[in-house]
């Protein structure tokens, strides 16, 4: 896929440079609504009465020790994507001459898109959310309980989500988020929101179609994440599961 | 224009609007994904040997694979027709050789109804194949069998308009020239 997808990725990129115009508004729109989650969670925003409880960033996490960091954010242009097949995939303009490799997460500025399944060396495939063999650990938001999150195949703008307990309480418009189980994202990242429960009797676990977070229509920017501590947890899993056979 | 000349534009021209075009278009239903790219393949000339016919088939469809990130999905279902494509000429053309007289399989060199054959038979192949290969990694018979439809219904009408938008005037050639 290496040398191919550098030819495919050049022509893709030449007609993403059509494509970006016509998408310009809602682009911005969706930056736009970003910056303004960020700065709702500057430490100025909060403020208590007296002296005694005053907020302070713990520059320490960030700055003096290196290797408490564990994901760094890198932005990339997606070049390719498409909605209407059963196997959808992005092309971003970040290859691994720039710090991709497989088995990153990837999110768009309103929600996860999908995961990296290759790279050149100027361009990765994104598999997303919209492929028939992925899935992804999430949680619900408010109760915590984890689930898996794949894709019928029928509507790109609606997952569906298993796996639920039916003890969680699950309402309509409730927040799927991602889950600090799965390595790949850090976890809070929006998934998307419940559009409706579907009754199922004979199981124990709720099926929810989720309206995903992201607009797979029209996504032109997107953040990959680069997991520091992924290999270390991934040797430590795999060094126990050889131990235990 | 010279034969191969036109085939290259043609295999270039195909493959982009079948990436940058028709996959771009907004998905009106799951079952329907407009299919035209391999019409391609269905106009290539007679006097190719299979075997380079089936290797240009593979080729093509590898080709777009790659566009879409399957490798081999498309090109299973190219290098399919591509084979099976002389045989079904074989069988449909009339006695007098149009494959002799004709460059390449048209209304023209065929007549309406043995190309109204052949591209039906073709479509259903490649697109039945080609679901049947999404089919064994997902999904369910009804898929299958919905998908098989609705798309070969998609592809016969854009096959149909192009056929209608570009017709193409075939060359009667004669030995004694």
């Amino acid at each position: 896929m290496g040398v191919a997808g550098e030819l495919t990725g050049r022509f893709n990129e030449k007609y993403n440079g059509v494509e970006y115009y016509f998408r310009l508004k809602s682009t911005n729109e969706a930056l736009v609504k970003e910056n303004e989650r960020l700065h709702q969670q500057l430490k100025d925003n909060y403020q208590g009465p007296g002296q005694l409880n005053k907020i302070v960033a713990d520059t320490f996490m960030i700055d003096s020790v290196r290797k408490i960091q564990k994901f760094i954010f890198r932005e990339a242009k997606v070049v390719n994507s498409s909605v209407a097949l059963q196997t959808n995939f992005l092309t971003i303009h970040r290859g691994s001459g720039q710090q991709v490799r497989t088995n990153m997460g990837v999110i768009s500025p309103e929600g996860i898109v999908g995961t990296v399944v290759s790279t050149s060396q100027n361009f990765a495939v994104v598999m997303t959310m919209l492929h028939r063999q992925y899935t992804v650990v999430v949680k619900l938001k408010n109760g915590g309980e984890r689930g898996k999150v794949e894709w019928d195949g029928v509507n790109p703008s609606y997952v569906t989500l298993r796996d639920i307990p039916k003890s969680a309480k699950v309402n309509k418009g409730d927040s799927i988020v991602t889950s600090e189980t799965s390595s790949l994202f850090p976890p809070g990242i929006l998934v998307g929101t419940v559009y409706e429960l579907v009754e199922d009797k004979s199981s124990n676990f709720y099926t929810v179609k989720v309206k995903t977070a992201t607009n797979f229509y029209n996504v032109e920017y997107v953040y990959v994440i680069d997991n520091i501590q992924y290999d270390e947890q991934k040797n430590l899993e795999d060094s126990t599961r050889k131990k235990i056979q | 224009m010279s034969e191969l000349l036109k085939n290259i534009l043609r295999f270039a021209l195909f493959l982009f609007v079948q990436v940058f075009v028709l996959f771009k278009i907004p998905p009106l239903h799951r079952f329907i994904v407009p299919y035209l790219y391999f019409l391609f393949i269905l106009w290539l000339p007679f006097n190719l040997p299979r075997f380079w016919l089936t290797a240009i088939g593979f080729f093509y469809g590898l080709t777009l694979d790659y566009f879409t990130s399957t490798p081999g999905l498309h090109a299973a279902a190219c290098t399919l027709i591509a084979y099976v494509r002389p045989f079904i000429i074989n069988l449909l053309i009339s006695q007098e050789g149009s494959d002799k007289n004709y460059a390449s399989p048209s209304i023209t060199s065929m007549g309406w109804a043995p190309y109204a054959t052949y591209v039906l038979v073709c479509t259903l192949l490649h697109n039945a194949f080609l679901i049947f290969l999404e089919w064994m990694s997902f999904g369910s018979f009804l898929f299958f069998a919905g998908k098989v439809i609705a798309t070969s219904g998609i592809s016969l009408l854009l096959i149909l308009l192009t056929e209608l938008l570009f017709f193409r005037k075939e060359q009667f050639r004669t030995n004694t020239a």
